[in-house]
């Protein structure tokens, strides 16, 4: 990876961090309404996946999606317009933090139905492969999707049909408040994915460059014909399954150590030891906030929705 | 009737070559009810594919590929299958388009099959369309004769909105013309007018119009004048021609093979109330299927489900 290409990494990761600190704060305010799921200290799983996509592969993710939303290449305005509930949002405001997309960016969508998505991943993935190009599909997921039924329909269907789709398990320990242990009978979830005869593999989600490594691998598996693969990312989320979950189930001490491990300042210091100076850095610090400020006034300033809106976009033909 | 839906499939497929066909036993077995019959042969197994059972996944693979560009025509085996596939009818087909502000389309059809009186007990024979017509974002059709279920299928196939397209699993072996030409192709969202009469308006959909078309050619035989109006579309609801039938007898009786609690009858009469209280001679009348879980045993199954003596009697009950 070229410098260039690491520094727009990291740029990326600190632009989702912030973007979600402050999202935080609006929610705080009451700006941004409904559930809100943060993707703090999962950004190389998102970031170092994406990156090792081809631009019209296709990338479909759950409910915790701004990381990968941004990580797909779309604007902090759109998503921050989106959180308020704007017309200027990717969706009309319409959708909301879990339904962020943008069809231009081959990003489908967050959906938020556990485990519906991997369902609709092996469609997008069949329509490519009909149409006989080498796209492929990334589907991202957690780990509390793959003991739903849609998991294993779906899993089964790409094996039988070989199509071309990289799972995507990003395994940061709880489903919503319970940790994997009690709700999967197998806490290595690529196991799973064994049953269905796919190869798989597992990366350190804390470390992008291992992460992109991975994924890389995974896609060109997939892009050269060879049917789905599974790819088990381990990582945490360091706030709780959503707003207003103050997470008594876990220690604090549990979270200090994943803390610890940072993918943010792990990767900074790959920077630093690959002779980038911190002034760079800082700087790209520096744009990110200034972006992040940008999205908050655009979004602020946004009108909301004529309230005849809610009946557009419901059919095609009326 | 089975031979009108695979040649609707049949002539769409070869106008257009993103259409998909694929489900449980569809491809070389040619359906379980024999309705995709010669598809797999003729247009290969590329586009005619069998699925494993797995109502989830064919319904949420259909609308992934129908946001990625195929037009899929999924076959649900039966509409009591569709409830392990609700989730991805009513949850991403019927809302992928405007959750997501307009950016998605979802050009699908799902076929299936609804109603009771094979014999097959209680959990697969329900008749629910109606439940899934109660979604926005989502058109749900149901043909009466085989023409309709050719002209219907071609014009859902052809429309870029999700449709549950519903065929009544008797109604396979019913005889009837099938208009020839690739052009036959019937409007979405209008009901149809399928006899004249002054006296009394039977409003009724799928199966339930055979049933009131005989009901009324006795009740002619009486001197009572019935019009028929087949609705044939759940979703859009088209109530024009009832709400005109009705100005001119006053008297409305709904057919629906379904139960009568929450159904296809409780939404037309709330309707006919609204719209033409003026014009009411009677109180509408339901037949509806008895409020059981239907039963296996012969005797039992036509006892809880409406036919021709409800219908007549219904009848009899607004004049």
């Amino acid at each position: 990876m070229d410098k260039a290409e690491m520094l727009r990494l990291y740029k990326q990761m600190v632009v989702i961090r912030l973007l979600e600190e402050k999202c935080e704060e609006l929610y705080q305010k009451g700006k941004i309404g409904g559930f809100m799921h943060l993707y703090i200290g999962q950004e190389a799983t998102g970031v170092g996946a994406v990156s090792a996509r081809r631009p019209d592969d296709n990338v479909i993710t759950a409910y915790r999606d701004h990381g990968i939303a941004l990580a797909c290449g779309m604007a902090p305005r759109s998503i921050m317009a989106e959180m308020l509930g704007k017309v200027t949002g990717c969706c009309k405001g319409k959708g909301g933090s879990m339904h962020l997309a943008d069809v231009n960016l081959k990003f489908w969508g967050g959906h938020a139905i556990v485990g519906a998505h991997i369902a609709l991943a092996t469609g997008l993935a069949w329509a490519d492969q009909r149409r006989g190009s080498d796209v492929v599909t990334l589907c991202f997921f957690g780990e509390g999707a793959s003991n739903i039924g849609y998991f294993h329909e779906g899993l089964n269907l790409a094996a039988v049909w070989k199509l071309p789709c990289v799972f995507i398990c990003e395994n940061n320990s709880y489903g919503m408040w319970t940790p994997v242990a009690k709700a999967s009978a197998v806490t290595e979830i690529r196991q799973k994915a064994v049953a269905y005869g796919m190869p798989g593999d597992v990366a350190d989600g804390m470390d992008l460059l291992a992460v992109r490594a991975a994924a890389e691998k995974a896609i060109a598996h997939v892009r050269a014909g060879n049917g789905p693969y599974f790819l088990e990312i381990i990582t945490y989320r360091y706030r709780g399954h959503s707003m207003g979950d103050q997470r008594p189930y876990r220690a604090q001490e549990e979270i200090r150590r994943w803390q610890a491990n940072d993918p943010i300042g792990r990767f900074e210091k790959v920077l630093l030891d690959a002779g980038l100076p911190q002034t760079e850095i800082a700087a790209l610090d520096k744009a990110a906030e200034a972006e992040i400020a940008d999205a908050v006034q655009y979004a602020e300033e946004s009108p909301f929705p004529a309230l005849d809106e809610i009946w557009k976009d419901i059919y095609a033909e009326n | 009737m089975a031979k009108a839906i695979s040649q609707a499939i049949a002539e769409e497929m070869v106008r257009d070559p993103s259409i998909v066909v694929f489900g449980e036993e569809v491809a070389a077995a040619g359906g379980t009810y024999g309705a995709t019959a010669g598809l797999y042969e003729r247009f290969g197994p590329e586009r005619v594919k069998d699925t494993p059972i797995s109502e989830g996944v064919i319904a949420g693979a259909a609308v992934g590929a129908a946001m990625n560009g195929l037009r899929p025509v999924a076959e649900i085996m039966g509409i009591n299958f569709a409830f392990l596939a609700m989730d991805q009818i009513v949850n991403h087909a019927a809302k992928v388009r405007s959750m997501f502000g307009g950016q998605f389309k979802c050009p699908l059809v799902i076929r299936t099959t609804s109603g009771g009186g094979r014999q097959l007990a209680a959990t697969h024979s329900q008749t629910v369309e109606h439940l899934f017509a109660h979604f926005p974002g989502l058109k749900v059709v149901a043909p009466s004769t085989p023409a309709d279920a050719k002209g219907l299928l071609k014009a859902s196939i052809r429309s870029d909105d999700p449709i549950l397209f519903v065929e009544q699993a008797t109604m396979y072996s019913e005889r009837g013309e099938i208009p020839d030409g690739p052009d036959f192709v019937l409007p979405i969202g209008r009901s149809d007018v399928k006899r004249r009469g002054k006296d009394v308006t039977l409003i009724a959909y799928s199966k339930m119009v055979s049933v009131s078309l005989k009901a009324a050619q006795q009740l002619a035989a009486e001197g009572v004048e019935c019009e028929v109006v087949d609705l044939r579309w759940l979703r859009p609801l088209d109530l024009e021609p009832v709400f005109e039938s009705f100005k001119q007898t006053n008297r409305a009786v709904v057919v629906e093979e379904s139960w009568r609690t929450y159904g296809v009858g409780a939404e037309v009469a709330a309707r006919i109330y609204e719209e033409c209280f003026d014009y009411l001679d009677a109180p509408v009348q339901r037949v509806a299927q008895k409020e059981v879980p239907l039963p296996y045993s012969a005797e039992l199954e036509r006892y809880a489900l409406p036919k021709v003596s409800d219908v007549i009697e219904a009848v009899k009950a607004v004049m």
